[in-house]
């Protein structure tokens, strides 16, 4: 301990202060003002207390959780394939390599994929199909929403596999389990934290997303991330989109706290 | 750790190196001159050679910033950290930048050729004798109709948009005020209402629009209409006339009912310094011959009515952009309504986005 400098510690106090626990509480402390600049419970009531915004939150908590659910069905696999391979870091990379492009860029690639003239439509003219309207469906959202997503489920999956230590696989095969006993009883519990990990780094940004919205959902799926938005650009009104800043970081931390690593009764005894 | 050092400390060097080029740069062109006048603008809402003329003919240096919406120009102007010399509000946001004394007025003798402005467009509402602002662009809100998926007829009123022919068919233009405008207007009323029951009735309105609704999207719109993805879309006519000049197929109508009438108009905001400059950009600006050379660059429609006769007979006549007087007559101006009416109008909006979905 003699070594310890404490300038380390004071600059990362410092940037916590300053970039997480300043915001949030001035987000805490506008939720608590009308428009005005009454302080006033009146923005937790008009949440609360008006079905638009509950019904907003049920929304944004389906699509996030079905965004969730789809990612997780591809990357679990893809994380598992990419361990077995050679170049393993190779593929890991070029999963990456597409969060280094800007999200907008994304979004607007899929429009011209999706889009009437776009290549998938004309696709589907040539095989006989004809042209379906693709953009602004709940199914493309979800699609180009978990499309963004996936390299942050893959990411933890995969760590979690390569951890994975290869002799307690061996073993339960040298013990006789069948490939989807090991997998259910061996693999899939030894790796779950790195699911959890990837289900929080999903489903919360999820269920805020509003640029998607408009963009590919044509906003036909209306999220908290676009009341939010409209509060805070349009309609100016700080502490309302305040108060569903604050639900959402409290919808975080439950999240956080449901899938996060509790330590478990029995673990002396083990 | 010393390579990672000395990486770092490269790179300062280097943002130091080109901060100091592009400093010495801007200086070079006068751009921290106090001759510089700064037009604080929408994006590409003025013709580049205008300005190189302006600079040639008086001296005066201009530099031009932009903004994209209104509130985001309002916020940085209240914080004042540039001092911006001209900015080009709406009508609405001239009223409210009045109101959070934002404005300068202006010295009317110091202004000529005020008198080339058409007087329907003179002394409004949001701003009695024009003592804050001078109109700069006008346009409409209006329904673009693509001709290869609809006829001109089937598309001449706000309530053809109801129609079951167009179910999965229509754009809307990402505005509270706007799409609630055109449901009012649909009624009989006014776009500046605060009567709780006609807005709930604009409301209703609207959801029973919402099988006919493809998508509700912000400047997007212009890129999907030129794309044939949608027949119809509901937009303001600066924005239509970017798109028909992509796409051939469309057109713009501005139904004879009524619609929003709105202006861009240049304002000496509180930031503002340099008032010689900013007397001679006005009155530049107010030339017949600027202002109809600024009205073709752009494609909005000029409220100089005597640069309205320098512009070819095919601009000045479409009456897709400067609609018969019967029309204007119709057309009805936003008035800044208030932050809680604003908010009620939004959660209107919103309520209907949600509506059926």
């Amino acid at each position: 301990m003699k070594r310890f400098n404490p300038a380390y510690s004071f600059l990362y106090i410092l940037w916590i202060v300053l970039f997480v626990i300043a915001p949030l509480v001035l987000i805490v402390y506008q939720s608590f003002f009308d428009i005005s600049g009454h302080l006033t419970l009146a923005n937790y009531q008009a949440y609360f207390g008006s079905g638009t915004y509950l019904k907003m939150t049920l929304n944004s908590i389906w699509y996030a959780l079905l965004i969730t659910l789809l990612t997780l069905l591809i990357s679990y696999p893809t994380a598992y394939w990419l361990n077995q391979t050679k170049n393993k870091q190779l593929w890991l990379l070029l999963i990456i390599l597409p969060t280094w492009i800007n999200l907008l860029l994304k979004a607007y690639a899929f429009i011209g994929i999706l889009s009437q003239n776009g290549s998938v439509n004309h696709f589907l003219t040539f095989v006989g199909i004809g042209p379906q309207q693709l953009l602004f469906t709940n199914a493309s959202f979800i699609f180009v929403a978990a499309y963004i997503e996936i390299p942050f489920m893959i990411l933890p999956i995969f760590n979690a596999i390569d951890e994975l230590n290869p002799s307690f696989v061996n073993a339960s095969r040298d013990l006789g389990a069948t490939n989807w006993q090991t997998f259910s009883k061996v693999i899939f519990p030894l790796t779950i934290n790195g699911v959890k990990a990837g289900v929080q780094a999903v489903f919360i940004p999820s269920l805020s997303l509003f640029m998607l919205t408009r963009l590919i959902g044509g906003n036909k799926v209306i999220t908290l991330g676009t009341a939010i938005e409209e509060h805070f650009l349009v309609t100016q009104n700080w502490g309302m989109g305040s108060t569903i800043g604050v639900v959402l970081i409290v919808a975080m931390v439950i999240i956080m706290f449901v899938t996060g690593e509790r330590r478990k009764k029995g673990r002396k005894g083990e | 750790m010393k390579r990672l050092v000395s990486f770092i400390l490269g790179i300062l060097a280097v943002c130091l190196l080109l901060f100091m080029t592009s400093s010495h740069l801007q200086k070079a062109q006068g751009l921290t001159n106090s001759d510089t006048l700064t037009l604080y603008n929408w994006g590409d809402y003025i013709d580049p050679q205008l300005i190189k003329k302006f600079q040639r003919e008086t001296g005066y240096k201009v530099r031009v910033e932009t903004f994209d919406s209104n509130e985001a120009m309002f916020t940085k102007i209240q914080q004042g950290g540039t001092s911006y010399d001209l900015a080009v509000p709406s009508e609405y946001m001239v009223q409210k930048m009045r109101k959070a004394h934002l404005l300068k007025p202006l010295n009317k003798s110091r202004i000529h050729g005020l008198a080339n402005i058409n007087s329907r467009f003179l002394n409004l509402g949001f701003d009695p004798d024009n003592r804050y602002s001078v109109p700069y662009f006008w346009g409409t809100l209006g329904i673009v109709y693509n001709d290869q998926m609809v006829k001109a007829n089937q598309v001449q009123h706000w309530r053809d948009l109801w129609s079951p022919r167009f179910r999965n068919q229509i754009m809307l233009v990402d505005s509270a005020r706007d799409i609630m405008g055109m449901a009012l207007i649909e009624q009989g009323h006014s776009v500046n209402t605060t009567n709780p029951v006609q807005l709930n009735a604009a409301k209703k309105r609207l959801d029973q629009l919402s099988p006919n609704v493809k998508a509700i999207v912000a400047d997007e719109i212009k890129m999907y209409m030129a794309q044939d993805e949608a027949a119809v879309a509901v937009t303001w006519s600066g924005e239509a006339s970017e798109m028909m000049a992509n796409n051939s197929h469309l057109h713009y109508v501005v139904p004879s009912e009524g619609s929003n009438l709105w202006f861009d108009n240049l304002v000496i905001p509180r930031t503002a310094k340099h008032y010689k400059a900013i007397y001679a950009f006005i009155n530049f600006m107010l030339r017949p011959e600027n202002a109809a050379q600024n009205a073709t660059y752009v494609g909005y429609a000029t409220p100089n009515k005597a640069a309205e006769k320098k512009l070819p007979k095919s601009v000045a006549n479409d009456p897709q952009f400067y609609p018969d007087e019967k029309t204007i007559s119709h057309l009805q101006v936003y008035q800044d309504l208030g932050p809680r009416m604003v908010g009620i109008y939004n959660d209107k909006f919103l309520e209907f986005k949600m509506h059926g979905h």
